[in-house]
Order: C-alpha cells, then structure tokens, then sequence
C-alpha cells in the first residue's frame, strides 16, 4: 500500500435527522486515483464534500468521526478551512467557470493568495492552461469571457483553475457526466498526466470510466461503504454480493 | 510559522470585522423602517385617548378646527379613497389585464420589448405632473361632458389614479402569464383549441391567483396616491354622493392639514392616526400580495 | 363552426390589441402633452436665473432645480452605501431563520408603504424629534428612509440571481466569504444594484408629498447654505404654480417645470436601462 493523504474514521453524516453517510471508513492512497461508484443518491457526493468540508455551507448538515488530512483532523477548531479547500480543491459536475475572462478564471486562485506580479500571473496561467491541454485552444483569446468556451472547454479551464491553486487532492464530482465522449476522453486523459503531482478522488456513475482511470475503488451502497479495493480486484473478483450486482448491472 | 499564524488571525480578523459592518448596516436599516411603524403608531394611537374609536370611524364630519366643537370623524374621506381606488380599479383592471395578455401571448417579441418599457416608464411620471396633467387636460374635459362646473371631482381623479396603476398591473401580471408552461398550452393546442380559447381556458385561469394579486398592488398604489388626489379631487369634506362629486381621501387631507398643526396636540396626533390606517390598510394589502405572488410563481416554477 | 369560433378570436384579439396601444398610447399622450404646451417657457433663463417672487415671468427655476440636485445628491449619499450593505447582509451573512425571512417580507412591503406616510414619519423624527426643523436635511432623510426599502429590494434582488455555482466554486478554490462576496458576487450582481438604485433614486426626485410635509418652500433666496437651510424642489415648485399662484401664467410656468422635471427623471431611468442593457450583453461576449 502506499503512503496515505486522507484517512477517513466512523463518518456518519445527517441532513436534518436524514442519515446519509453511515460509518464510514477509509483510506486515500497519495498520488493515485481513487474513483467511487454507486447509485444515485447513495452519497457519493456528499462524500466528497466532507473531504473539503463543503458541506460546512448546509446549515442543518451534522457530522460525526473524523477525518485526517496528512495527519490533521479537519474538524478540529484550529483548522483554517480555507487553507484546507486550497489544499484539497474540488471540480463540480457542471463546469461552473466564473462569469470573467478565461485569463482571470485561472489566475483567481494565485491572485486569492496573494500573487500580484502580473508576469508572475502570465506564466502561471500558461502553464495551468498547457497542463489541461487548452492554451493553443485559447491563446489568442485570453480576455474573452469562459462562458462562451464549450462545456468540455470550461470543464478543462475549470481544472486547470483548481490545479494553478496547487492543491495535494483534487476532489472531481461526476466531472464528465455533462460532457461528449471526446472530451470525456481528454479529461481522463489529463488526470493521467497529473496524478504524480496531485491526488484524485472521482464520484462517476460511470463504471466503465472508474475501471479505465482509476487504482482505488470504493463502493457505496445507500449511504454505506460496501466495499473498497484495488479497481482490478473490485471489477474481477468482488468480495461482496452486492458489488457484483452492480457491477454487472442486476440493479442501480 | 508563526508569521503564518498571524496572518490566518488577521485574515480572521478581518473576515469578522467585514461582518459586523454588513450586520451593522442591516440592523440600522431594520430599524429605521421598524421606527417608522413604531413613531407612527406612539404618535397616531394618542389620539384616541381622547377620540373614541365608534367617534373616529362611523362619523361622518371631519372638522378640527370647529372652535368648541371639533368633529373627528373620517367616514367622509374614507368614502373618498373608496370611490376613487375602487373607480380607479374599474378602469385600469380591464384594461391592464388585456394589455398583460396582449404582451404575453400576442404580441411579437419587438411589440413586446417596445411597448413594455413604455408602459412601465409611465410609473417614471411624477404624481404632480400627471396631476397638472389632470388639471389642465383632462378636468376641463370632464366637466364640459358631464355639463357641470368644476372637473375636479373623484371621475378626474380615478382615471388619473388608474393611469398611475396601469404599469403596476400591467407588468405584474405579464410576468406571470409568461411563467405558465409551455405544456399546459400545448395541450390544450393540441386538443384543437384556437388560441383565444387557450388564453381563456388555460392561461387566465392558471395565473388568476397572481393576476389578482396585482390588481392589489395597484389597490393599494391607488389608496395611498397623494398629489393626484390633492391637485385633482376637490377636495371638499362633505360625504360624496356620486362620482361627479368633490372628495377628499386620507391622504390629501394627511397633506393639506399637516403643515398647518402644532406638533403633538391633539390635531396633529388625529392625523398621524389617520396615517397609520393608510400604512395598516396598505401595509396589509402588499403583504397579501406579496405571499399570493411567491405562492403562484413557486407553483409555476417548482 | 371552426369559422365562428376564428371569427371571435379576432374580435377579442383586437379589442385586447388596442387595450394594449392605449396603455402605451396614454404615457405619449402625457409626456407629449406637457412637452408641447411648456416648452415654450424653457430657455436658458428659465433654467439658470432665480425665482423671482413677484413676477415669476422675469425669472427661471433655477433654486429648485439645485435644490433637486442637492435633494438627489444626498439621498444617493445616505441611500446607496446603506441599502447595498444591508441588502449584503440580509442576503450573504444573515441566516434563513423564520425572523429574517420576516424582516425581509417586511422591507420588501415597506416599498409599497404610501409616500405621505414617509412624510408624516419624517415630521415626527427628523423635523421634531431630532428638531433639525422643517430643511434640505429633513428632506434628504425622510426621502432616504423612503428609498431604503426599493434599493435594499432591487440590491437583493440581483445578488439572488447569481447562482449558487459561482460562491460554491470560489469557496472550493478557499476563498474566504468575504473574499467571494468582493470577488466574484459583487462585481456580478453590481449593474443590477446600480440600476435599481438609480431607478429609485429618479422615483424619489419626483415625490412631493413627503417635501411637503417635511421641507421644501415655495420661495427663498439664494441657494441653501447648509443642511439646515430652507430649500426649493422642482415637484413642490410645480405643485404651488400649478394650484396655488394667483399669477396669469403660473399654469405656464408649471408646464415648463414639469417639462424640466420629467426630463431630469427619463435621462436617469434611461440611464439606468442603459447600464443594464449593455451589462446584460457584456456578460456572454
């Protein structure tokens, strides 16, 4: 096994008196990609969000357990939230670029922590740009607004917007759900190229797209962790009946 | 480290003292339009510890200035703002809802997008403007069609009172038309309706609920209009028999006698009494509106 | 029978038709009216020589045109800082209790709040309580309490409609609140507050009844010197030529007033409309 970034303990997790999450356990293995499948509403996504303490913004949302980053329980009262979200950044399901220039949309993060050198800014957002694979798509236009970029476009822009923060874990929430094929293809394709330097945890509804980009799967079942393994192993010999249901399709 | 540390308590810091000024202005703006209520209601309830209650509402004479034997009843002008809202309401309604339709689901889009600004601009007229108007324009008219000497009697002044509701209702209940789905109509269309049937059958009856909530807002524009009625009613304190009658409703009283009391006795607290029904009256009318309106839309747009 | 039923359909469309011509009909009819019939008074006298007391003939408005500006500068002053932070905080920091939501029910209906009710509170608060006397202060307070609730309204009105997305994002990217708030949903939300604010701001310029009660003189000479001074408006102005001057022209005068005033009032909305048009095309360019 290697080294591990996030260590997951007793989890349970409430909105309002609804139960969500149920004693939850697991570990995140540093530099890999771990995906996590099941069916809808099985809380995936609210999973992750606990990661970056997301869920912070849901007033009757209550947790219990707890949860290490590099060894620094995230609930404790000395954490600073927002040094932690830099830290474990996050990709949403719609690509939410914000309504300014593709320019600004990467350079938010630097310029949030202080970064005012403008050629300083120029070649970060170059550089972020290049990581996604976007820059020759959009170096001529800079200044136009990322809202007129196409959904795979902004989903990419979105990425690279997260990773010019320099995070240790990228948080992706159904990153492709909205997107074609092609560049469903170029998103797992770039996650390949960037899992040396930054972590991944991806919700997918999509079995196959676990199987080909992730070495970590976890299976939730209605708020449970029903099984969590190597992908190989999760997709060849599942351990649990319910497992092997879903993954070959008998329900979800 | 320990720079850092600093750093992340003063961006906390700061963060605290952004909110504290946000809440700061929130609680100072609450309080201004609460002290509105409250100065109102200290100074207007005064009044009736020496006026009663079956005195101030059911009489009919309103004369404070009758020396030995003031009058404090506001029927009279009650029946004022009566004849003149509701006369307002008889014109504007009619008119206002098939101008609404005529936008939502007639017109096209350039009709629309011209008349619509145009329409709502006539809220941008001042009251004293459109009462000049009234005064110059159209009581001269009046009178001379009704053969009677003066036009400034509660007719001039509905159908100027009207005017100024029309942008009220017109863009109300617009918005609301336009909110019904597209499938409810395509269903009935479906069903061979013509388009008029589908307007009546459909789309009136899903958005009356906010259809009638604008007639309100403009109610309650209309009960609390004070230049039109001043420049144009006539202002007579008598009971108005008819509408070719002079009235006098709350709110020209309100301005015409305010300026000319002292502060604090009993005259000025009957007329800040008189104030505080106008806000209870209109207070209210906007509330039920206003929660008939979220009601509609959260049902249109769920 | 399908013919019958067309037949109607064209009869009612077209009735519903000129309903619709003659609302719109109705403000061309006034504005043209007014334009038409006071315009001829207009004319650089008119706008920059004072009041002249005894003949208003032999001088313009100019006193109630500066104390119109100096009314808006101050309600912009008192307004505009106050309405956007409370509409800020009352949407971004106040939590949704049942209070808040009350609180905000009640701002939004103190919009509809008749404008002579302002003026009463005014008298009561600010002319006596707080004795800064019947002056330009007064006014610019009572016509700012009266202004408050619409800014704080239309303010609030366009934070809500950034979408959760964007403060979602940025709070993920860990920006603070307020670092979201400054960054991502002021500058969304900024041409609908000014726009609002505007819009509110010309409406209140046109109010007479609340300077009435609370303010404005028919005469004085000069300028105001000071908050405390007695001022002219051009709605009062207007007001007095048009029922109370015994002068032969006084209706005259009024046209021309009112030919200023409304001009004043449509430049602003116009305005308004403007920002908020070119802001709406901005946005996906």
């Amino acid at each position: 096994m290697p080294k591990n970034i996030i260590k997951v303990e007793n989890l349970n997790l409430w909105f309002k008196n609804k139960k969500i999450l149920k004693d939850m356990s697991m570990e995140i293995a540093e530099h890999e990609i771990t995906s996590i499948i099941g069916p809808s509403g099985c809380g995936k996504s609210t999973f992750i969000r606990t990661l970056n303490r997301m869920n912070d913004l849901i007033p009757t949302c209550r947790i219990t357990g707890n949860i290490f980053y590099e060894n620094k329980n995230i609930f404790s009262p000395g954490i600073d939230v927002t040094n932690l979200r830099r830290r474990v950044g996050q990709v949403f399901q719609k690509p939410n670029p914000f309504p300014k220039s593709i320019f600004e949309n990467v350079a938010f993060g630097p310029r949030l922590y202080g970064e005012k050198n403008k050629n300083k800014l120029n070649s970060l957002v170059k550089k972020y740009l290049e990581r996604v694979g976007l820059w020759e798509e959009v170096k001529e236009n800079l200044n136009r607004n990322a809202l007129s970029l196409s959904g795979g476009q902004q989903q990419r822009l979105c990425i690279a917007r997260v990773l010019a923060a320099e995070p240790k874990v990228m948080l992706m929430d159904e990153p492709c759900s909205a997107l074609d094929p092609i560049s469903t293809a170029k998103i797992e394709d770039l996650m390949q190229k960037i899992k040396n330097d930054v972590t991944i945890v991806i919700v997918t509804h999509n079995m196959q797209q676990a199987a080909r980009v992730s070495q970590f799967t976890g299976f939730f079942l209605m708020g449970e962790l029903i099984e969590y393994g190597k992908t190989n192993d999760i997709f060849t010999k599942p351990r649990c009946k319910k497992t092997e249901d879903y993954i070959t399709g008998r329900f979800g | 480290m320990r720079y850092k540390m600093r750093k992340m308590n003063w961006q906390k810091t700061r963060e605290n003292l952004i909110k504290i000024f946000f809440e700061f202005s929130g609680i100072i703006s609450i309080a201004v339009l609460a002290g509105i209520f409250i100065f109102l209601a200290f100074t207007g309830m005064q009044a009736f510890k020496e006026i009663s209650f079956a005195q101030f509402f059911l009489e009919k004479e309103w004369n404070p200035t009758s020396y030995g034997n003031p009058q404090w009843g506001i029927l009279a002008m009650l029946a004022g703002t009566a004849y003149i809202s509701l006369g307002a309401l008889i014109i504007a309604v009619p008119v206002g809802i098939a101008t609404a339709i005529y936008l939502a689901e007639i017109a096209s889009p350039f009709m629309r997008e011209t008349l619509k600004p145009i329409i709502e601009m006539i809220a941008a007229i001042p009251s004293v403007v459109l009462g000049l108007f009234g005064l110059i324009f159209l009581a001269p008219i009046v009178s001379a069609l009704f053969n009677i000497n003066s036009g400034l009697n509660a007719l001039s002044t509905s159908i100027l009172v009207a005017i100024m509701t029309l942008p009220t209702i017109v863009s109300i209940s617009e918005d609301i038309i336009r909110e019904v789905p597209r499938e409810y109509k395509e269903a009935a269309f479906a069903m061979g309706a013509t388009r008029w049937e589908v307007i009546k059958k459909v789309v009136i009856p899903v958005s009356s609920s906010g259809i009638f909530a604008s007639v309100m807002l403009g109610l309650g524009r209309a009960i609390g209009e004070t230049m039109l009625v001043l420049m144009v009613a006539g202002n007579a304190r008598a009971f108005p028999g008819s509408f070719l009658d002079p009235v006098r409703p709350l709110t020209a009283n309100i301005a015409i006698e305010i300026k000319e009391v002292v502060s604090g006795d009993l005259h000025y607290q009957a007329l800040f009494a008189t104030g505080l029904i106008l806000f209870a009256i209109t207070f209210v009318i906007n509330l039920a509106s206003d929660i008939i309106i979220h009601k509609q839309l959260k049902k249109l747009k769920p | 029978m399908k013919n019958g039923r067309l037949a109607r359909e064209k009869i009612i469309f077209t009735l519903i038709k000129i309903a619709a011509f003659f609302s719109a009909a109705i403000l061309i009819l006034i504005v043209f009216y007014v334009f038409i019939k006071g315009i001829s008074v207009v004319d650089f006298k008119f706008i920059f020589e004072e009041v002249q007391q005894r003949d208003i003939t032999k001088g313009g408005i100019w006193q109630a045109i500066v104390g119109t500006v100096y009314l808006g500068l101050g309600i912009f002053a008192v307004t505009i800082p106050i309405g956007i932070s409370a509409a800020i905080f009352l949407n971004e920091y106040a939590p949704d209790t049942k209070l808040s939501r009350v609180i905000r029910i009640s701002i939004r209906n103190l919009a509809g709040v008749p404008s002579i009710i302002y003026g009463l509170f005014g008298l009561a608060v600010f002319v006596h309580f707080l004795n800064f006397k019947t002056s330009l202060l007064s006014a610019v307070l009572t016509l700012s309490s009266m202004t408050l609730p619409w800014i704080i309204t239309a303010s609030e009105e366009s934070l809500k409609a950034v979408p959760f997305d964007f403060r979602e994002a940025s709070l993920a990217m860990g920006a603070t609140k307020w670092q979201t708030i400054k960054k991502i949903v002021i500058p969304q939300a900024l041409p609908g507050m000014i726009t609002g604010s505007i819009l509110g701001l010309s409406r209140a310029l046109g109010e007479t009844a609340p300077i009435i009660v609370v303010g404005a003189t028919f005469y004085c000479r000069g300028l105001p010197d000071s908050p405390f001074d007695k001022f002219m408006a051009l709605p009062y102005h207007l007001f007095i030529l048009a029922t109370q001057h015994v002068h032969i022209q006084a209706r005259q005068y009024a046209l021309g007033t009112a030919v200023v005033l409304i001009a004043v009032i449509f430049i602003m909305s116009i305005t308004a409309i403007l920002i908020r048009y070119h802001y709406r095309k901005k946005k996906y360019a």
